[in-house]
């Protein structure tokens, strides 16, 4: 695979067809985590990091249920293994690294039933990447990701000081921002390719 | 302690306010916002959100059968995993269905079928109902989350289908010279309707409230 593609496969994955703002995937840490700044961004590093030990897991398990010839065991394994795996790299940094692990602790469980994860393991699957790509594909979805949690975040840290109606407060404004920054995406549409 | 815990809790509501309280007061899109991605990733149709509801619905109701069967079987400590596995075979069996049944639909659903796993609906319901009660009142809890997630689905992919391609259920509605709203079947189409019926709800809140005071 020539550089080219690599660095389309980034784009694309990053600010095209960004996750959460094209696919939809991972809104409830999007609507849930992004009112403050440095919780998103750690959020977003912790979803990064986990996206690229997915992926990894991902394209070797297809491997081996090719050779076994049981790709309806695909989603069970996926969520099993991504959800081990999490939990043991979740402990291994514990020991190593306690700095890495204040920065990234509390949000590495959770994001295990992210909608995102599944969704990335089941696209690079789908479209048939290589190891390679997986992980240029991972990397991509998961900057991507935090690049929209840190605009949303920053946005919402704006408007705590602006008067909103009293029904539009909440889950409907913050519904009200994404649709604008997933228009402001839109412009991207013409990049790469 | 777990049974004493969920007899408490079955001699509380009855069954049928159970199966109500999914469709309003605990609505999972509208009021509890759950499960938003394939709320907002799958209502471009009609056809594709009551697919999509119905395929929820019925991974719901199934793995509320089997979790609350299996809750004296089940430990504590791994039950959350437990949970998923039951929640994964389910919706394999989904996917399959639904591309035994529509190819085409299986298509324009993509990996969104497989995504309903991490619907943090199912598992929330699994974790704080479920587990905690009868099979009877598991199903009728699930059968009303589930109808009032494929009505939120539904009223969602009305409108985008009718405002964005004109139709409804693939029937033409609009008259010939109508302007399609393309933004609808955008992503940000999406956000958009759901705000909006999020203002629409918070306002009915408000009106009743105000009529109670």
């Amino acid at each position: 695979m020539t550089e080219q593609s690599l660095w389309s496969i980034f784009i694309s994955a990053s600010l095209i067809n960004n996750f959460v703002l094209a696919y939809f995937l991972g809104i409830c840490p999007f609507l849930g985590v992004s009112g403050k700044f440095t919780t998103a961004t750690r959020m977003g590093l912790a979803v990064t990091f986990v996206m690229l030990i997915a992926s990894v897991c991902a394209y070797g398990i297809n491997i081996l249920l090719t050779l076994i010839n049981a790709p309806y065991l695909q989603l069970i394994s996926y969520i099993v293994v991504i959800a081990s795996t999490v939990q043991i790299v979740e402990m291994f940094i514990k020991k190593v690294s306690p700095a890495l692990f204040r920065t990234l602790g509390i949000f590495l469980p959770l994001i295990t039933t992210n909608c995102a994860i599944l969704g990335l393991a089941l696209f690079q699957t789908n479209r048939g990447y290589d190891l390679i790509q997986s992980i240029v594909f991972a990397l991509g979805a998961g900057l991507g990701f935090t690049l929209a949690l840190i605009l949303m975040a920053g946005i919402r840290e704006k408007l705590e000081l602006a008067e909103v109606p009293n029904i539009a407060q909440g889950t409907a404004v913050s519904l009200i921002i994404a649709g604008i920054l997933s228009l402001t995406f839109m412009g991207f549409a013409g990049l790469g390719s | 302690m777990n049974t004493k815990h969920a007899e408490i809790v079955v001699t509380g509501p009855k069954d049928t306010d159970e199966f109500i309280k999914g469709l309003w007061a605990q609505n999972p899109v509208f009021v509890q916002v759950l499960g938003m991605c394939p709320t907002l990733a799958v209502t471009n149709t009609a056809t594709n959100a009551l697919t999509m509801g119905l395929a929820t619905a019925f991974v719901l109701l199934m793995s509320n059968i089997m979790v609350s069967s299996l809750r004296r079987v089940i430990p504590k400590q791994v039950r959350i995993a437990s949970y998923i596995a039951i929640i994964a075979t389910f919706v394999t069996a989904v996917d399959y269905i639904i591309q035994a049944i529509n190819l085409e639909l299986h298509k324009s659903l993509g990996a969104f079928v497989s995504l309903i796993v991490v619907n943090c609906l199912i598992l929330g319901r699994a974790e704080a109902f479920a587990s905690k009660n009868n099979i009877k009142s598991s199903i009728y809890d699930a059968l009303g989350m589930g109808l009032g997630f494929t009505l939120a689905l539904l009223c969602l992919g009305v409108v985008r289908e009718i405002l964005g391609s004109g139709t409804f259920f693939n029937l033409m509605v609009t008259p010939t010279n109508f302007e399609k709203w393309v933004i609808m079947l955008l992503p940000s189409g999406g956000f958009f309707v759901l705000a909006l019926w999020m203002l629409v709800i918070n306002r009915l809140k408000q009106r009743r409230q105000e009529a109670k005071d």
